[in-house]
């Protein structure tokens, strides 16, 4: 019997690796490497912080999803509103007692490592709203006691993180929250009404957002208008992007870079970085890359038969694509400038942990596709 | 069965709602593809220079000045090289002990010391810090043996304006200094090439020729990171040194003349009478200009500046003395071509018992005792002022100053040459009533007749008077540029209207210098080959009241300031005039025993200069 089960285990092993998601877990891989490289490259040619740490980080997480990719479904769904109120108890703690870093308390510290619960609750708050819609039947979505529970279930993170204050990530955790409840069947006329309320609510909002939030939407209009102070990084970035040309300047010759013209470039400008470096084509590539992922993460979705992981996947492939394309916006100059992450390419791990937490989940719905989750 | 069916349409729903996305997404990432595209294809150049503008940045050098050198080519305004001493703050460990180290080493003083270390205190910490521009080479040297202690302390040669001559060209060249604001603000090429420590001209030639001695930048090209720091050099472009300027100045003749004036205040200047080039220019007192070009001390300021005899001022140039009787010749010129007198026209000179009278005026000769009945020649000869009262009354004063005008006196001689020449002055009717708003009194014209009044020139007009009787009445321009050949319509056309009247002055001033009685007879030069004709002028600064008539005091008698001015102009050799000279003793005494004894000495000197002038002329067209 023993040896039976062993044997079982040992078959089911072989059969799920057969299940992975290969094509999904080699463009991660490239994109590991890419960005592993670009890191080197902020380094200035040289093995140095960044380079070490972003490897060393990319090694560990990417370990972490290849062995959450073979647990099962059930334990992810199961998990889903622990992982949230954890996160939510954790917001709270960093709000009391956590890091301050350049005027916003983001990090909190767990001895061996530090950590921004606001990165890890871009995923959770997926996870949370996937299981809460998962056994609701189409017509209950829009019921008043619903929606009230969902809009909660998004605002608790916002504004926990808001008060950090991190505008940015509140901005994405609650698009990513919104993302759900458009997957899940709410209403088109609410996300109609909501568009067209906050675009009339946008001058009474600005009145709220703080002086250099303002200046950054001010400086977005028109750069120009101080190009040594609030401008400096736009105008910098744009200069970085379009002087790389087609073919770029060449991996280690991004002059913008190196002589230290570019701004954050390690975290949220690394794409200029890179784009500098390799060109319009590298920039394709890159694209190209984050295209395909997404692509089999909806894919993986499309063939789930649960809905936990059916909603998961589409919203979380919609949700890289969203913080994608936020970051490229930002940094091309069309949108002012808010604190968003490009996706593994820019250093940070609580980033890069949410990530690969999301592609762990998304290859054992890939693995467990058959499962169905009563 | 219909927990089943709500699954269908669940699904329906979100994989519907996921086609929608999908579309999005599509249209959104053709978007980012499209602005790429735009920024990295279409407009890449204009990034592609930005960028260039971002990391490349040039530095100007300061550019190396040309030189002015004499007739013969001596350098007498060069570039030196300069021991400077720079510090680059970040690249020493402990800059506190590095300062006080050089302090220590070059004994500079508490004041100069807190100005270095504020001035560390204000640049960027990879910026340059020139702690010296002038040190000596025992200085030099000293630092250069301690460098093993100093690092970050950088030794550096670099060039700098030097006047080898010292004070003897001050008053032709002029000296350089440090621009400043309003330099840079007024003149565009200086703002063009401008770098700190930049030295530009501020009086004299150095100032006229500006643009020419400047010469170009040299331009440093590298690259820099964002906060300023060099990187790496990407490329230097040479620039050219400044056009030297050659004068007619013969060196070995000005240094006589600083000699001949040494300890005294005035002015020598000589000339060629046909080609007007200026053989020796000077002024007395004179200055080291090197001691302005690193900005001179206050100690050695207060020294210039509190001068008695004025060493700031351009005497030749800038000073207005009375002519004296200098201006006799013309005088006895314009009556003769206005034909007021003949040479025959004679006047009795009576004496201080017996002075002219004219409405309860009296006019007095110089002479005592009187000369007697004189003739023009005699007149010109005895300096007989009695003589010439009597010629400019029947003249009057608008003919005098037409005649005074075309030799050349009331008008600047070098027009834009020099910011510090004066007019002078030749008065006249009309000037008189314009200025003064007064009519001209009979009396003046009595006056000026003897070169007193309101008539004032600078010595380098006499000089230009003088040369312009001596070619035979000839109009000329004089020049100080070797190289300077601006074409004149009305050069070398005559002054007179009978060439004979020119003759008489001619010989009349010859009569002067050489014979018996002649006010300057004591200073002549019998050997044909260096005589000279002159006349002599002593100019009064005050009016001389009767009790001093009666004094008749010694000039070492009279306080400095009240003494005469003594003049001389001469032209010579006479049988064959070249040279025209004009000398000017500020408060010397008279003119015939202070100012016509230098022309002795001095003419020997020009006259046998004047061959090796001739066959170095020769001698640089046979090379080419």
């Amino acid at each position: 019997m023993y040896i039976h089960n062993r044997f079982e285990n040992k078959t089911q092993f072989i059969q799920k690796l057969k299940e992975l998601d290969y094509v999904l877990l080699f463009c991660i891989l490239i994109l590991g490497i890419v960005s592993v490289a670009t890191m080197y490259s902020t380094d200035g040619g040289e093995v140095k912080f960044y380079t070490q740490s972003h490897l060393i980080k990319f090694i560990i997480f990417s370990s972490l999803m290849l062995v959450m990719a073979f647990f099962n479904i059930r334990l992810w769904f199961s998990l889903s509103y622990f992982a949230y109120f954890v996160l939510v108890l954790m917001l709270i703690w960093t709000i009391n007692f956590g890091i301050t870093v350049s005027g916003s308390q983001r990090w909190m510290n767990l001895y061996f490592i530090n950590i921004q619960p606001s990165e890890l609750m871009k995923i959770a708050i997926i996870l949370c709203l996937a299981k809460y819609f998962h056994r609701m039947r189409l017509e209950n979505v829009n019921s008043f006691y619903s929606v009230i529970i969902s809009l909660i279930i998004i605002f608790i993170p916002m504004s926990l993180v808001i008060i950090q204050p991190d505008l940015g990530t509140s901005i994405l955790i609650s698009i990513s929250g919104i993302i759900v409840l458009w997957f899940v069947g709410l209403n088109h006329k609410y996300f109609f009404y909501s568009f067209l309320i906050s675009i009339v609510s946008f001058p009474f909002i600005i009145s709220f957002l703080k002086p250099y939030q303002k200046l950054r939407i001010l400086t977005f209009l028109d750069p120009d208008r101080d190009p040594l102070g609030a401008g400096y990084q736009i105008i910098q970035s744009k200069i970085a992007v379009g002087s790389g040309g087609i073919l770029g300047k060449g991996f280690l010759k991004g002059t913008q870079s190196y002589l230290e013209f570019l701004p954050e470039k390690h975290t949220d400008f690394i794409f200029t970085l890179f784009s500098e470096e390799f060109g319009f084509v590298g920039s394709l590539f890159l694209l190209l890359l984050y295209a395909i992922i997404i692509y089999r993460i909806i894919l993986i979705g499309s063939i789930s038969r649960s809905y936990f992981a059916k909603i998961f996947c589409y919203s979380f492939g919609s949700a890289i694509f969203v913080y994608i394309t936020i970051n490229m916006f930002m940094v091309l100059g069309m949108l002012p400038i808010v604190g968003s992450p490009l996706p593994i390419m820019s250093y940070g791990g609580s980033s890069m942990l949410a990530t690969m937490i999301g592609f762990g989940i998304v290859l054992s719905a890939k693995i467990h596709n058959q499962q169905s989750i009563a | 069965m219909n927990n089943f069916s709500d699954n269908i349409t669940k699904l329906n729903s979100i994989n519907r709602r996921m086609f929608i996305i999908a579309a999005a997404k599509v249209i959104i990432f053709g978007g980012i593809i499209s602005r790429m595209f735009f920024l990295q294809v279409k407009q890449n150049d204009k990034y592609l220079t930005l960028s260039d503008k971002n990391r490349i940045r040039e530095w100007k050098l300061a550019p190396v000045r040309g030189d002015f050198v004499d007739f013969f080519g001596n350098t007498i305004a060069g570039n030196f090289e300069a021991y400077e001493l720079h510090v680059i703050p970040e690249e020493i460990e402990d800059f506190r002990y590095t300062i006080y180290r050089i302090k220590d080493l070059l004994n500079l003083s508490d004041d100069y010391f807190k100005k270095i270390v504020k001035k560390k205190n204000e640049i960027k910490p990879w910026e340059t810090l020139v702690v010296s521009n002038n040190l000596s080479w025992e200085e030099f040297s000293k630092i250069n043996n301690h460098l093993y202690d100093l690092n970050g302390v950088k030794p550096v040669i670099s060039i700098s304006r030097e006047y080898p001559y010292k004070e003897l060209f001050t008053h032709v060249i002029g000296y350089v200094s440090r621009a400043n604001e309003d330099d840079i603000s007024s003149n565009k090429t200086i703002k063009e090439k401008f770098v700190p420590e930049l030295k530009i001209g501020k009086i004299g030639l150095e100032k006229t020729f500006e643009e020419k001695l400047i010469g170009t930048n040299s331009i440093e090209r590298y690259e820099v990171n964002a906060y300023g720091r060099r990187i790496n050099q990407l490329a230097f472009q040479k620039g050219d040194k400044g056009e030297t300027i050659q004068l007619t100045i013969d060196t070995k003749i000005q240094e006589f003349t600083n000699q001949l004036l040494f300890e005294k205040a005035g002015s020598i200047c000589v000339m060629d009478i046909y080609t007007g080039a200026i053989i020796a220019m000077n002024s007395s007192p004179s200055f080291d200009p090197n001691l302005f070009v690193f900005g001179i001390n206050n100690e050695d300021w207060q020294l210039i500046r509190n001068n008695p005899m004025k060493p700031l001022v351009n005497k030749t140039l800038s000073g207005n003395y009375s002519p004296g009787s200098t201006i006799k010749p013309i005088v006895a010129l314009s009556a003769l071509e206005n034909g007021i007198i003949t040479p025959d026209f004679t006047v009795q000179c009576k004496g201080h018992k017996n002075p002219l009278e004219l409405y309860g005026q009296t006019y007095h000769c110089w002479k005592k005792e009187g000369h007697g009945f004189v003739n023009l020649r005699e007149g010109m000869k005895q300096s007989c002022d009695t003589y010439f009262y009597e010629v400019a009354r029947r003249l009057g004063v608008d003919r005098l100053s037409e005649t005074a005008k075309k030799f050349g006196l009331g008008k600047k001689v070098f027009k834009e040459l020099f910011n510090n020449e004066k007019n002078g002055l030749v008065p006249n009717t009309e000037w008189k009533k314009n200025a003064l708003g007064q009519s001209w009194v009979l009396g003046e014209t009595i006056i000026t007749g003897i070169g007193q009044g309101f008539i004032q020139t600078t010595p380098i007009q006499l000089c230009l008077m003088t040369a312009q009787i001596a070619n035979g009445g000839y109009k000329i321009y004089p020049k100080l540029v070797a190289n300077d050949n601006t074409q004149y319509e009305d050069k070398f056309i005559p002054l007179y209207k009978k060439s004979k009247n020119i003759k008489i002055i001619q010989d009349s001033m010859f009569s002067s210098t050489n014979e018996i009685r002649g006010t300057s007879y004591r200073s002549r030069i019998d050997d044909p080959k260096y005589q000279f004709a002159g006349k002599t002028g002593t100019a009064q600064v005050k009016r001389i009241t009767a009790e001093e008539r009666e004094l008749d005091l010694k000039t070492s008698e009279i306080p400095y300031e009240q003494r005469d001015h003594a003049l001389y102009v001469a032209f010579g050799p006479y049988k064959n005039p070249r040279y025209a000279l004009s000398i000017v003793i500020e408060h010397g005494g008279s003119g015939g025993s202070v100012a016509a004894p230098l022309a002795n000495k001095l003419f020997k000197m020009i006259v046998d200069r004047h061959e090796i002038r001739k066959s170095f002329e020769t001698k640089k067209y046979m090379n080419i």
